[in-house]
């Protein structure tokens, strides 16, 4: 097959890959995802975890090894099946803190710091070194495999000029696709699209060999069975600290690595759609897998003794004379080689830009972090990157002699990345990781890494010598590079494994134990551990200073999230805020969104440093807060207190205004209570000097003399009477007077009343019931006083009963230790809103001259009742005038 | 917050659900682990083809038990829209 065929059908191929992201990214600037944020499209775009590696090196590794190149897939299976576990929460803390990269989950979880950020990067661009150069080896290798196949005159190329044109093109395609823009929450709806087609191309490619190995040269499944037992795949033998040591490995690379946090946690677009690439992903690298020991047992058997297992995907089928075949299984590679650089160098780019270059060059320039043209710089700092990260694996490439074994390398590239997982796992479940914990244990992994693994890797004597590899350095044998405190006799890889991850872990553990966190760390701790319960944390608590302009804001958001998408979100926070035009209140909650909307393009870290640099030091410490919140405790003790004086002065301005009520009432009724005796005196007083005067002129009757010396007397009678009741009265509301107290029987009390009343309105006939047994009561209290109450009753009954046949029902009860005497009559009662005047002084219901009396009788009887410890009362609803009088069986005390 | 004690039948089911989701991967670990403990008396060498069978198998199984459990935990398990938080404006004075 021509070289230049070759090299126009990959040119034509990520041509096509190009015009897909291209088309997708326009309907996705239109709003029109739908099926392109689908799970399918998603667990399609978690295959960039199947390499070239993957494609080619399997089936090599399978060929070398046996089964264990199935310990890579199924590390992968176990998280993905428990996703449950870790992947729910990773995608969870992703979505809410709009992670850009693992350095940046990294980094935003321990405090922000930005020297975390660096370490994650530094150890993800090492360890992705070796990966890219795998890539770029197998695509050279697959270039070689179809020169030297042909034989129509073009010689095998070079593989150090294809190696560099493969590394420059993939540079070209991976900055035209991934940096066209840059994007709010940095997802790629294009890349992803593609990734998905070349995730189907090599799926469909590697099946169509498998198809063709299994049936087309083999005899269907039972003779590949029997082929394998035949071969020297037989004589796999199962190293069971291998075997554990890799699926943990393939596992912690899983979550590790940046390509795959990149799709899985920063390009996922729903959460659900874990549930469903929760079985879908381990079904496509079973898939993936299936054919690979066909491919392999049949290609140790068919093809030459000295063929590069690693390539038999291409030389099988060409060795069959399956050009087409071959053409599909050689996209297929491609694609596996394309999509991993891509993601990877996407990844590592905004890792790199966000955590190193930005950084830098706002430490190196504040001032531009607001004037400065930032995008550019972002998208500038990418690309480069990008550029140096491929050039970094072309030097791997070229330095390790291009000549390892295809699954080698990945794995050195494994145990990389893996140095991230303790600090990732503790990060998201342990509150207690701190930064200084986090930071030594991946530090002292990645040396362990580089020291036992990656060095090694590049040869003996290439940087260590063979002296060193094999005594230690000066002379120090427990530190021998491959024999790490003595421990001999373990794998190479196991053994960097082994120390670099439990050196790695402790370290992290204990130095957390002992460090304290700072205050951004610790509320950033508890908002990643404790995300799924709702509102955890407290966010970052910008203070909006005086200083702080939104306009400089707004202009520092145009130039990260370009001017219509930084307009439009300053609009809409203005709106929230309820306000016209572009530029919202700066207040905390709109600082905090903006800080989250950078960080989703910038990183948690720098988006952090800008706003700070225009915002001042606003980040509220928890020292700050604390001491706010004495201050708060002081200010609300201090309010509680003035709270509990303007209470007590509330209340007593109500008991002085109550007593003025009283004082007022008082006056008033004193007034009415002069002008009353005034006119009561008044009337007697009147006809005694006009029947006095008409005395005086004499010549006078006797008859006539006699009868106006009784009017006179008969009036002073009254005056008297009414004199001695005002005294008694007087007497009785003062409380001073003096009781007599001593036993008394109620019975005898009640017929002295009767007896003492009868005189009043002595031509009635009354009717008296009366309940003998019960009156046999006898009471300690003041008999003199009571009886005159009864004596008011009975009379007043007398006096006032309208009735034709008047009766009057005298009812006595005990109760507890109380009496309790109704006097009761069968006249018409009195009306229900004079009920309560009667006892008032002067209140006479009926005409004075009628009734006779001052009007004082009722209001004497109160007076004496309270003065005995008992009260007076109105008994409505007995048809007829009913009073009721308690008292006490007996007095103890004079009440005051 | 105290938790309930007992739980509608539908809710119980749902929780079972999240432990047997929790317990798959425990389970995978299991059972890709214990080819390393058969074998070794066959002549020190492995019956490569067995264990290969068995394995596919074995995947096959939980890739199965991880889409049944995958399905009903999804139908159920709707996770809040994270939507961006409308900014809290904190009050200007107290009244």
């Amino acid at each position: 097959m021509p070289f230049n065929l070759l090299v126009l059908a990959s040119l034509a191929y990520v041509s096509f890959l190009f015009f897909v992201a291209f088309v997708v990214e326009r309907r996705a600037a239109k709003g029109a995802v739908g099926w392109l944020r689908s799970p399918l499209i998603y667990t399609l775009s978690l295959s960039v975890y199947c390499t070239a590696w993957t494609f080619y090196g399997a089936v090599g590794y399978a060929a070398r090894s046996g089964l264990e190149f199935l310990t890579i897939y199924l590390g992968p299976t176990i998280v993905f099946v428990g996703w449950w576990w870790v992947l729910r929460k990773l995608v969870r803390i992703g979505r809410q803190h709009r992670v850009t990269s693992i350095a940046d989950l990294i980094s935003s979880r321990y405090g922000k710091s930005n020297l975390l950020g660096v370490i994650v990067t530094v150890i993800c661009v090492v360890a992705a070194t070796p990966y890219i150069a795998l890539q770029l080896q197998s695509v050279t290798l697959s270039f070689g495999v179809f020169a030297s196949a042909t034989a129509d005159g073009w010689a095998k190329p070079d593989g150090d000029v294809t190696s560099v044109w493969v590394a420059a093109g993939l540079a070209l395609f991976t900055i035209l696709f991934g940096t066209r823009n840059l994007d709010a929450n940095e997802q790629h709806t294009g890349i992803v699209t593609a990734i998905a087609v070349e995730a189907v191309v090599k799926l469909v490619a590697l099946i169509a060999v498998g198809c063709f190995v299994v049936w087309g040269v083999a005899d269907g499944p039972r003779d590949i069975l029997a082929r394998i037992d035949a071969s020297q795949m037989a004589q796999w033998h199962m190293q069971p600290s291998r075997w554990t040591g890799l699926i943990f490995l393939s596992a912690a690379a899983v979550l590790c690595l940046p390509r795959m946090f990149q799709v899985m946690v920063v390009e996922n677009s729903d959460e659900r759609h874990l549930a469903t690439a929760s079985w879908a992903f381990p079904l496509y690298v079973l898939l993936m897998s299936l054919f690979v020991i066909p491919i392999a047992v049949v290609g140790l058997e068919v093809m030459p003794a000295g063929a590069n297992p690693d390539l038999f995907v291409l030389t099988l089928p060409l060795s069959q004379g399956q050009g087409g075949l071959a053409m599909l299984a050689f996209l297929g590679g491609f694609s596996s080689a394309t999509s991993m650089v891509i993601v990877a160098a996407i990844a590592l780019a905004t890792m790199v830009s966000n955590h190193v270059v930005m950084p830098f060059w706002l430490s190196l320039r504040p001032a531009q972090a607001v004037s400065g043209d930032v995008r550019r710089l972002v998208l500038l700092s990418r690309r480069l990157s990008i550029l140096a990260i491929l050039g970094l694996g072309y030097a791997y490439y070229r330095g390790s002699g291009g000549s390892s074994a295809l699954a080698a390398i990945g794995l050195i590239s494994f145990v990389g990345v893996a140095q991230i997982l303790p600090a990732m796992m503790g990060g998201i479940f342990w509150r207690g990781a701190t930064k200084v914990g986090a930071g030594w244990g991946l530090g002292l992994g990645f040396v362990i890494w580089g020291y036992t693994l990656f060095l090694p890797s590049f040869g003996v004597d290439a940087v260590m010598s063979a002296q060193l590899m094999a005594q230690g350095p000066f002379g120090l044998t427990w530190l021998r590079p491959q024999a790490l405190f003595g421990v001999v006799g373990m794998d190479p890889l196991i053994h960097a494994l082994f120390w670099s991850m439990a050196l790695n872990t402790l370290v992290f553990c204990v130095v957390s134990l002992l460090t304290f966190p700072g205050p951004v760390e610790r509320v950033q701790s508890a908002a990643f551990v404790n995300v799924f319960e709702a509102d955890s944390g407290l966010s970052q608590a910008w203070v909006a200073q005086d200083g702080t302009g939104a306009e400089e804001l707004l202009v520092m958001a145009q130039r990260i999230l370009g001017e219509d998408a930084g307009l439009a979100f300053f609009e809409a926070e203005a709106r929230a805020q309820g306000r016209a035009g572009y530029l919202p209140d700066p207040t905390a909650g709109f600082m905090d969104q903006l800080e989250r909307r950078l960080a989703g393009s910038v990183g948690a870290a720098t988006a952090h440093a800008m706003i700070s640099q225009i915002a001042g030091r606003a980040v509220v410490s928890v020292e700050d807060l604390m001491a706010v919140a004495n201050e708060a405790a002081q200010i609300m003790e201090y309010s509680a207190k003035l709270e509990e004086q303007q209470a007590a002065l509330t209340r007593s301005a109500r008991a002085l205004r109550d007593a003025n009520d009283k004082l007022t009432t008082l006056s008033v009724q004193k007034d009415a209570f002069l002008s009353q005796i005034s006119h009561e005196l008044r009337t007697p007083m009147t006809s005694i000097r006009a029947f006095s005067e008409i005395l005086t002129e004499g010549d006078l009757p006797p008859a006539l003399v006699t009868q106006y010396g009784g009017v006179i007397h008969a009036e002073t009678k009254r005056l008297t009477r009414l004199l001695d009741d005002l005294l008694d009265l007087s007497v009785l509301e003062n409380g001073t007077v003096q009781l007599n107290l001593d036993l008394a029987n109620l019975r005898e009390m009640i017929d002295r009343a009767m007896v003492a009343a009868s005189h009043t309105a002595a031509e009635r006939m009354f009717v008296i019931h009366r309940d003998l047994p019960n009156e046999d009561v006898f009471l300690h209290t003041d008999g003199d006083r009571l009886t005159q109450v009864f004596i008011n009753l009975i009379s007043n009954a007398r006096k006032y009963c309208d009735a034709a046949s008047p009766e009057l029902r005298i009812v006595v009860r005990r109760k507890g230790g109380r009496v309790t005497v109704d006097f009761i009559d069968n006249g018409s009662g009195i009306a229900k809103d004079k009920q309560a005047l009667i006892f008032e002084k002067f209140a006479r219901l009926t005409d004075q001259t009628r009734a006779g009396g001052a009007g004082l009788g009722l209001a004497i009887c109160r007076e004496v009742m309270a003065n005995l410890g008992g009260t007076i009362g109105y008994l409505p609803g007995q048809r007829g005038a009913a009073f009721r009088v308690t008292l006490p069986l007996r007095l103890e005390r004079v009440p005051v | 917050m105290k938790r309930p004690l007992f739980l509608a039948p539908q809710s119980y089911r749902q929780r079972r659900l999240r432990d047997a989701a929790r317990l798959l991967p425990i389970l995978a670990v299991f059972l890709f682990v214990l080819p390393m403990l058969w074998g070794e008396e066959r002549n020190d060498l492995r019956n490569t083809g067995v264990d290969a069978i068995y394995l596919f198998a074995v995947w096959f199984v939980l890739i199965v038990a991880a889409a049944v459990l995958g399905r009903r935990l999804s139908s159920t398990d709707v996770p809040p829209v994270l939507l961006p938080v409308l900014p809290v404006v904190p009050p200007v004075g107290r009244d």
